[in-house]
């Protein structure tokens, strides 16, 4: 028998889809091995009613330890106390920051391995096997495990799917390391400017990099209009990170995820955190000078050259043609 | 007076067109090689720490492991203004996972047992963004990744970065391991005297055997994370690329691809 034990990433009483999607596709590999899928909570005030919902998509335990959120130590202290007094072949974490933290600390403790970024799991020959793009996407590694096996998904690679009901929560007492006690938590998920809607707008015009400064988000906000009431702005992160747009206008791996029915992307590179959050567009432009950038690899229109004289120029032929 | 350990890696080219070799699953690395560009942000992280007098820093390390070419990386490192290097090689380490790498380079922080510990937020080449993690580990030290802002009151960090949620602020005792996200600055670029300076400050170049570093737990004789094969996704078709040579028709064509799928 193996089980699988799930980190369940929560914030203000809701557990995170990416996580919701691990215990749906743990639930399923723990059939195949002949065992169940576990989740475990960490944070100082986490409901009854919270933990039990992994239940609903297929987690036949939940364990919950009373400790600060938000920082990769305490949790790496609870999966370890938890793996250890219990048969558990693997370890698996949504997509997040805290899933690549707290994931090598775990590898690290255990004597594990760990595979990042993954995208799929399949068991052959009663083990697990682990999907990673690499690459630029461009090929797909297998990755086999020796001792425990820790898994970090990529965002958004694995969907929650309900199959059973709301569970009962078991509390596990951890004694956290020296190490936990020498962080603190001081504000978790502030948002930063204003609370912009990026989630309902069928056009998104995204601002990268390459757009250079805040004021130049109005030659997005330009093009934005042109297209008229359902289109919306939205930014990457290093644009969000830099001051020029609000957080909640982020797009990728710690912001939102959109599949709009057009993606435009105006000095937008296409990184990896950034693709994981908008390949599902329906359709995908890119305006970039650098004939290099990731984004041309999954663009379905890429257009090399300046966006500063390409963009306006657009939004005008846009404009005449709707009349 | 304090000490900052900066881990870096060597990493192929940007321009270099990468491949898996197919028989081990390894990252073909042959080809032109640079300092990965993402550990050029903690190079500058510990030199503003220092010239800012926000931490009373006497010396700055580069730490690398990687095999004979990777001093290029160190001089790289040195002349952006770090003060001395350290360079784990040894055929063992070939192979080596994510927590394999951890371990050794732990082990060779142990050695300078400094306050600090700085890493870029991931490599340009393997990804993993989990190295700082697992050398955090190995020393029992705090750690946090992707910082873009850190600020330093006493033995205390102030630590702010993005997370799934919104921005976090985290404090942080020394010592720690402290990965920064490419957002904390713009790193400088090294001067023509720095340059040519770099390869006579002082560079120590180790063995596993003088490092101490139990050579079970790194190489392919310690990787717990095992390739076993690859493929190709499934096919995309390509898209559609204009070289933008003249405007006015530059937009034309944008604007037919458009009206051709009713996006207008």
């Amino acid at each position: 028998m193996t089980n699988i034990l799930v980190y369940a990433l929560h914030h203000e009483g809701a557990v995170n889809k990416n996580s919701l999607g691990a215990i749906s596709t743990a639930a399923k590999l723990a059939e195949e091995l002949g065992g169940e899928a576990h989740a475990l909570f960490v944070g100082e005030d986490i409901a009854d009613d919270t933990a039990g919902t992994v239940g609903t998509y297929g987690a036949k335990k939940a364990f919950r330890v009373k400790a600060p959120a938000g920082i990769a130590q305490p949790i790496v202290d609870a999966l370890d106390a938890v793996v250890e007094s219990g048969d558990y072949g693997y370890v698996v974490f949504g997509g997040g920051l805290l899933g690549f933290e707290a994931g090598a600390g775990l590898a690290a403790r255990r004597g594990g391995g760990i595979g990042v970024e993954i995208t799929g799991l399949r068991v052959e020959d009663g083990k697990i096997v682990a999907e990673r793009p690499v690459l630029g996407d461009s090929e797909i590694s297998d990755i086999a495990f020796e001792g425990i096996g820790i898994i970090a998904a990529r965002l958004n690679a694995f969907e929650p799917v309900e199959s059973g009901s709301p569970i009962s929560v078991e509390d596990v007492d951890v004694t956290l390391s020296d190490a936990a006690g020498k962080l603190e938590v001081v504000t978790r998920g502030e948002q930063r400017g204003a609370d912009v809607n990026i989630e309902d707008a069928t056009i998104l015009v995204t601002g990268g990099r390459g757009l250079g400064s805040a004021e130049n988000f109005s030659v997005a906000d330009g093009l934005a209009a042109a297209f008229g009431g359902s289109a919306a702005v939205a930014a990457t992160r290093a644009a969000v990170d830099a001051g020029w747009f609000p957080y909640a206008g982020q797009i990728g791996q710690t912001g939102k995820t959109v599949a709009p029915k057009l993606y435009l992307g105006l000095g937008v590179s296409g990184a990896i955190q950034h693709k994981v959050g908008m390949q599902s567009s329906d359709a995908i432009v890119a305006i970039n000078k650098d004939s290099n950038a990731p984004i041309f690899e999954f663009a379905d229109l890429g257009v090399v050259g300046d966006l500063h004289s390409i963009v306006p120029a657009l939004a005008e032929a846009i404009k005449a043609k709707k009349g | 007076m304090t000490k900052i350990v900066v881990l870096v890696k060597e990493v192929p080219d940007a321009a270099v067109q990468k491949h898996v070799d197919s028989s081990s699953g390894r990252l073909d690395r042959s080809g032109e090689k640079t300092l990965n560009p993402f550990d050029t942000h903690a190079i500058e992280a510990a030199l503003q720490l220092k010239e800012s007098g926000a931490l009373d820093v006497d010396e700055v390390v580069a730490i690398t492991v990687g095999p004979s070419s990777a001093v290029k990386a160190l001089h790289k490192a040195v002349s952006l203004g770090a003060d001395r290097s350290i360079h784990l090689t040894d055929d063992a380490l070939a192979g080596s996972d994510v927590v394999g790498t951890g371990y050794a380079l732990a082990e060779l922080v142990k050695r300078e047992s400094p306050d600090l510990v700085l890493a870029g937020q991931q490599s340009d080449d393997g990804q993993s963004y989990a190295v700082g993690a697992a050398v955090a580990e190995y020393l029992g030290w705090p750690g946090l990744t992707q910082v873009i802002k850190l600020d330093v009151d006493g033995q205390t960090l102030t630590c702010e970065r993005q997370a799934e949620y919104g921005y976090d602020t985290v404090k942080v005792t020394l010592p720690a391991v402290i990965s920064v996200g490419d957002a904390i600055n713009e790193p400088r670029y090294p001067s023509l005297k720095a340059i040519m300076g770099a390869k006579k400050k002082p560079l120590e170049s180790l063995s596993l055997g003088d490092a101490g570093i139990d050579a079970s737990k790194v190489g392919e004789a310690g990787r717990k994370a095992v390739w076993t094969g690859s493929k190709q996704p499934p096919a995309k078709s390509g898209g559609e690329i204009i070289e933008d040579e003249d405007t006015a028709a530059t937009v034309e064509k944008i604007v037919t691809w458009l009206d051709d799928r009713k996006l207008i």
